[in-house]
């Protein structure tokens, strides 16, 4: 069982947080943090029109980019809604992509966020979700159960899940702020990724406890993630090199800003290597982050910063 | 499972005939964003050159510092100190003569008077100012630190400088308490002679100045010969903050001006930090005299790792530990005792970690192993490596330079020599296995990146494999267990022991050596010791 000391992990992070990114490095490194956005709408008050102006945000997250920048920006990877919102979401994002739909339909499920409800529960909101159009599922593990140390029920919903979920992606938040430990973090990373598939994804938070993501957290994670794809012992694999059964890792909540994001891309370049720099393997759960991004990309062109009112909200 | 799963395994679907997941758009299609995303993706995602762009004032030319004011050598002699990372002359600085040094101590001896009988408090204020201007001067000091010796600007400016403030700002808050640590009754030694190494310039130029200031004495201090800049700016700093002249002298020069100083008769105390060699040398020309001695000598740290370590940052630790300032690090971290049964699993993560490694020019703010300090220390380090791949494994590695024979090896390759152009001094991180514990490179210094594994079985094994050295200075143990911690800790034959992490420095915490390592403490109230006398003294 490895264990984790907090002490040289918090050291690392805060190496690998002072980077220097800039120039065509930070336009790369942001454009590509836009491309793996999971945008997110995760509130009791969420409409369907709500939803509906997510999308087209989404799917153009800047629709003065050719003017202003001289480039069509691509859209999110995803978006990450709540299971009552799907129908709207799969129905905009087809009228804001008729060319051929991109953007993925991200929804939240198991009794998100607490999964304080009875399995069969948990495991209909998957089943409803999915046939309602959801191409990724975010669940939550069973918190009381794996803070007891019943780690084979914990393992054993997980798998369940995984098939309610049938072909969508499933991706396993831990909630860490609710695990407060890294050891506790790095067993229940162990535990998710030992039970999903290749291509499906471990995520650090709801978004509903603080503390939510953070680079101390994603780093474990993303040590487990490397040590279950049992990298080489020399470089770090390339992008696009194969890759025998990759996880994904998607930290969200409390992720605001560009330069944030882009110490979370120094984190997986230089812990998974260049093969996770794609949206197939990491994602951001934000909302804020996207308009940040776009205000940095603007600055870099013009060498002027906008006002966030110059930027559309979702 | 359950049944009802498998009614809903087929969902409806309402927009696509065959359900796929939406695939991200990967090809140059329509938009040049696209298309710099596909490069993105694909050539991954390389930092761009991120070189610090503050420009640095160096004068041609620089004399000594006596008396308050620069002054041209006695005899005239000047001597270039070189940027190591491009073979340029950054500046000429004066070689100190036997004159210029007695010029210097007749010049401390002179203001030591005025400057004891001066409230401790107001001396408190002027260490106090030193260290808000090296704040205020940090990022100009850090670079040209970075110039002058070739280390990181990421550990000039985040570790260096900061720490080198730190240190004057710790012992301002001492100044007016040594009664309450000597209970009273104490005198300052007189002027005190300190001669610094050319790892940490700046720093070790703090952790000698600080204390003594703080007591009371007044000081000629002789940087290293290759990395005499920041020492000759922090002269420019204590005219700004009207430091009394003659309290703080600086005189430049090679090993020749540093005997001078050790052997001048009006010299009551001699701090030296460098090599044990040369500590040797001063400890017999000091027998028998008046002078106090403290010695900050030579290392080769051990570190211990237990199986039951927590691995990932036990493996972080020991990359901090050696490749820190290019192994140019009295307490590096230079011999890992692995626990046997983890010993490939170490080395597997070891390897992986050091590819990762940046190294090149050191005023790249991404750099993480930057340029060696010298030509005679590439040399040095060339001359372990070909002994080490005799006498042990090398995984990766090897001296960079031109004129110096190109020992290669894989891994992480400098910047400057993949542009072609092979000018500077470089040094490839090091790593050694199946080295045996009567191996050069597992009892020598070398003072570079070179980290020599070996493995144990059982703790007394490795408490005994690690105080099986002429040195003292410094170990690292690394285990999960609490209780491992305290027995293995209490055994090790150093100064200082960290436990589950490495090279943490504190002006408060002391730090000194054992044996060979030298002996005398430096900062804490241990520190101010050797700056005082008491009783009859």
């Amino acid at each position: 069982m490895p264990t984790v000391d907090p002490v040289m992990v918090q050291r690392r992070c805060a190496i690998l947080g002072t980077r220097s990114i800039k120039k065509q490095a930070k336009v790369a490194g942001l454009t590509l943090a836009l491309a793996m956005i999971d945008l997110t709408t995760l509130e009791g008050k969420d409409s369907p029109g709500k939803v509906r102006s997510l999308c087209r945000k989404a799917a153009r997250p800047f629709e003065r980019d050719q003017d202003v920048l001289g480039v069509r920006l691509p859209p999110v990877a995803a978006v990450c809604v709540y299971p009552s919102m799907i129908k709207p979401v799969v129905d905009e994002l087809h009228r804001a992509q008729p060319e051929g739909r991109t953007v993925r339909v991200a929804s939240v499920a198991t009794g998100f966020p607490s999964g304080q409800y009875p399995l069969a529960v948990r495991l209909r909101d998957v089943q409803m979700a999915v046939r309602d159009g959801a191409d990724e599922i975010d669940m939550v593990i069973n918190r009381g159960a794996f803070l007891a140390g019943r780690y084979d029920e914990v393992a054993r919903e997980i798998r369940e899940t995984v098939q309610a979920c049938g072909e969508a992606h499933l991706k396993v938040i831990l909630e860490t702020g609710e695990l407060e430990t890294l050891d506790n973090v790095r067993r229940a990373s162990d535990l998710a990724i030992e039970n999903i598939r290749p291509g499906d994804f471990i995520k650090t938070s709801t978004g509903k406890v603080t503390p939510a993501a953070t680079l101390p957290v994603t780093l474990v994670m993303l040590e487990a993630i490397r040590d279950a794809c049992g990298g080489p012992s020399g470089p770090l694999p390339a992008a696009h090199s194969p890759l025998p059964s990759p996880i994904g890792m998607k930290p969200a909540g409390g992720i605001r800003t560009a330069k944030t994001a882009l110490q979370y891309l120094v984190l997986v370049k230089e812990t998974l290597g260049d093969a996770w720099l794609t949206p197939e393997l990491f994602r951001f759960g934000a909302s804020s982050l996207l308009n940040d991004i776009l205000r940095q990309l603007v600055k870099e062109k013009s060498g002027v910063y906008q006002s966030f009112d110059d930027f559309a909200e979702a | 499972m359950p049944k009802s799963h498998n009614t809903l395994r087929k969902p409806k679907r309402e927009y696509s005939s065959s359900r796929r997941i939406p695939a991200f758009p990967r090809t140059p299609s329509r938009s040049a964003a696209i298309a710099d995303l596909a490069a993105a993706f694909g050539g991954a995602w390389e930092y761009a050159p991120a070189p610090e762009t503050v420009k640095v004032a160096i004068a041609p030319r620089y004399g000594h510092f006596i008396g308050g004011q620069f002054v041209e050598p006695g005899e005239g002699a000047h001597f270039p100190t070189v940027n190591p990372a491009n073979e340029a002359v950054l500046a000429e600085v004066a070689q100190g003569s036997e004159a210029d040094v007695d010029h210097a101590v007749r010049a401390a001896r002179a203001a030591l008077p005025a400057w004891q009988a001066l409230p401790a408090t107001e001396r408190a204020k002027y260490i106090f100012r030193i260290s808000r201007r090296i704040q205020e001067r940090a990022r100009e000091l850090a670079v040209l630190e970075t110039m002058d010796g070739g280390k990181p600007i990421r550990e000039s400016r985040d570790v260096d400088i900061p720490l080198a403030a730190a240190h004057f700002f710790y012992h301002a808050g001492w100044a007016d308490k040594l009664d309450w640590v000597f209970g009273g009754g104490h005198r300052p030694v007189g002027v005190c002679g300190q001669i610094i190494p050319w790892n940490f310039p700046l720093l070790m130029a703090a952790w000698k100045l600080a204390p003594a200031l703080a007591c009371g004495n007044t000081v000629v201090l002789k940087p290293a010969e290759t990395t005499p800049l920041t020492a000759l700016r922090l002269a420019e700093i204590l005219h700004e903050v009207e430091l009394p002249p003659g309290v703080v002298n600086i005189v430049t020069g090679d090993g020749r001006t540093g005997a001078a100083l050790v052997n001048h008769p009006g010299v009551d105390k001699i701090a030296f930090t460098g090599s044990t060699e040369v500590g040797k040398r001063i400890a017999r020309a000091a027998a028998g005299t008046a002078k106090r001695l403290t010695l900050e000598l030579g290392g080769k740290s051990p570190h211990i790792i237990f199986e039951d370590a927590s691995l990932d940052q036990a493996v972080e630790g020991i990359i901090q530990g050696i490749y820190f300032n290019q192994g140019h690090v009295c307490c590096a971290g230079s011999r890992l005792l692995v626990q046997e049964g983890i010993h490939d699993e170490v080395v597997k993560r070891l390897k992986r970690r050091l590819a990762t490694l940046r190294v090149g020019d050191p005023l790249d703010k991404n750099t993480d192993v930057g340029a060696i300090n010298s030509r005679a220390q590439a040399e040095t380090i060339r001359r372990y490596l070909d002994i080490g791949s005799r006498e042990a494994e090398c995984h990766v590695g090897g001296v960079l330079g031109q004129g110096l024979s190109t020992w290669k090896g894989e891994g992480p390759m400098p910047s400057a020599a993949t542009n072609g152009s092979l000018k500077g001094f470089w040094c490839r991180p090091c790593l050694f296995t199946g080295v045996q514990p009567s191996a050069a490179i597992a009892r020598e210094e070398i003072f570079g990146p070179v980290l020599a594994v070996t493995t144990f079985r059982t703790p007394e094994e490795a408490i005994q494999r690690a105080n099986n050295t002429p040195y003292g200075l410094a170990a690292g143990v690394w285990t999960d267990k609490g209780s491992k911690v305290f027995e293995v800790a209490a055994r090790l034959k150093a100064g200082v022991i960290w436990c589950n992490t490495y090279n943490m420095f504190d002006p408060a915490a002391p730090f000194g050596g054992y044996k060979e390592s030298g002996f005398g403490r430096e900062g804490g109230r241990q520190g101010l010791r050797a700056y005082v006398r008491t009783g009859g003294e």
